[in-house]
C-alpha cells in the first residue's frame, strides 16, 4: 500500500500545543507541504508573530525569527533585502497584523516587499485570552464586547485583504477558509502560489486564512466550523483579490 | 484497499475528523488518552476507501492514511 497522507518533512514531529480543534495546526502543516513541494526547507525563512502561533518556529523545519509584537513585515523586509535568494515569510494573526502591526504591513504591501504573508484571521484576541480584535464581527460577543461588537463604540470590521490589494505594490493577494476539506485544499493551491509570485520577484503577496478559535469564541470545534461559515463568509469573502498578469 | 491510523496520544478529540467523513466511519473512542481526551477511531475499516479527508482536516496530523494504488488500465 502506498502512504497518501503523512506529515510533510519539514513539519517536526513534536506535540502542538494548540487547543483541541484550534485550526493553526492545519495551516502550519498547508505550509510545510508547500516548502516540501517547493524544494525550499534550505531557502525559507519564516517570521513568527506574538500570539498564539509564535510557536511555529518549533514546527516549521526551517531557519526562523521571532519579531516584536506586529514587526514581522518590517523584519521581514530586512532579511530578504539581506538574503534576495531566501525566501521570506511571515505567519501573523489578527491582533498582531490587523491591530498592532497594521502601519508595518500597509507599508511593506506598500513598497512592494519582495515576502509572503500569511494572514490567519479567527476574529479574536486568542492568545490574550479572546478580546475583540479589529476582525472581529459586528455583535460578535467577546470578554472586551460582552454585549456584542457595536458600531458606536467600536467600529467596524477590516477587510486587509480588500484593503492591501488596492496598493499597487501588492501582487498577489488572497482570502481562502480552512473550515472543511475543500477549502483546505483551495488554501494549499493559494498558499503555493503566493509563494511561487514571491521565488519570480513579482512583489509582496498576501494569503489571508479565515480560520477558527473554538476556546474564545465559546463554541465547540464542530460548531465553530459551522459557525464560521453562517457568519465569517459572507462578511469576508473568499477569493483572490488581486493575481499578477501572468500567473 | 486502504488503512488509516490514529495516532491516539496526539489526538485532541475536537471530533473534526467525524464531521468530514463522507462514510461517518469515525467515532470517539470510550477509553481516554495520557492527555485525558477520547480518541477518534475507526468503526469498520473495510469501509474505508482511503480518500484521507480526515487526515487533511486533522489539526493535529494525527492520521496517516495508506490505499492500494490504483491500477493503470
Amino acid at each position: 500500500m502506498k502512504k497518501v497522507f503523512t506529515r510533510p518533512e519539514s513539519f517536526n514531529d513534536i506535540p502542538m500545543h494548540y487547543c483541541p480543534g484550534c485550526t493553526h495546526g492545519i495551516i502550519h502543516r498547508l505550509v510545510a507541504e508547500t516548502i516540501d513541494e517547493l524544494n525550499m526547507v534550505d531557502r525559507a525563512i519564516g517570521v513568527a508573530p506574538v500570539g498564539c502561533s509564535v510557536f511555529i518556529y518549533n514546527y516549521i523545519d526551517c531557519d526562523m525569527y521571532q519579531a516584536s509584537h506586529g514587526r514581522a513585515p518590517a523584519v521581514a523586509t530586512g532579511v530578504k533585502r539581506v538574503v534576495p535568494d531566501g525566501v521570506v515569510f511571515t505567519y501573523q494573526g489578527d491582533g498582531d497584523m490587523a491591530a498592532i502591526g497594521t502601519a508595518e504591513i500597509v507599508h511593506a504591501a506598500a513598497r512592494g516587499e519582495n515576502i509572503t504573508v500569511i494572514f490567519v484571521n479567527n476574529a479574536v484576541y486568542a492568545m490574550t485570552g479572546g478580546q475583540m480584535a479589529p476582525t472581529t464581527l459586528m455583535g460578535q460577543k467577546t470578554t472586551t464586547t460582552p454585549h456584542g461588537r457595536e458600531s458606536d463604540a467600536n467600529g467596524y470590521p477590516v477587510k486587509m485583504a480588500e484593503m492591501l490589494s488596492t496598493l499597487d505594490g501588492s501582487s498577489y493577494i488572497s482570502r481562502v477558509s480552512v473550515h472543511d476539506p475543500k477549502n483546505i485544499n483551495k488554501a494549499k493551491k493559494s498558499i503555493k502560489k503566493a509563494f511561487e509570485v514571491q521565488m519570480e520577484n513579482k512583489g509582496f503577496t498576501m494569503v489571508e486564512v479565515l480560520s477558527i478559535c473554538p476556546t474564545n469564541w465559546g463554541l465547540s470545534p464542530k460548531e465553530s466550523v459551522k459557525w464560521l461559515d453562517e457568519n465569517m463568509i459572507p462578511y469576508y469573502p473568499l477569493g483572490e483579490y488581486k493575481v499578477p498578469a501572468e500567473v | 484497499m486502504a488503512r488509516v491510523t490514529f495516532r491516539e496520544e496526539r489526538c485532541k478529540g475536537c471530533e473534526l475528523c467525524t464531521l468530514v467523513c463522507p462514510k461517518g466511519l469515525i467515532t470517539m473512542s470510550e477509553h481516554i488518552n495520557s492527555m485525558g481526551f477520547h480518541p477518534a477511531t475507526i468503526t469498520d475499516m473495510d469501509k474505508c476507501n482511503g480518500c484521507a479527508l480526515c487526515a487533511r482536516m486533522c489539526p493535529d496530523l494525527v492520521i496517516e492514511v495508506e490505499r492500494d494504488e490504483k491500477k493503470v488500465v
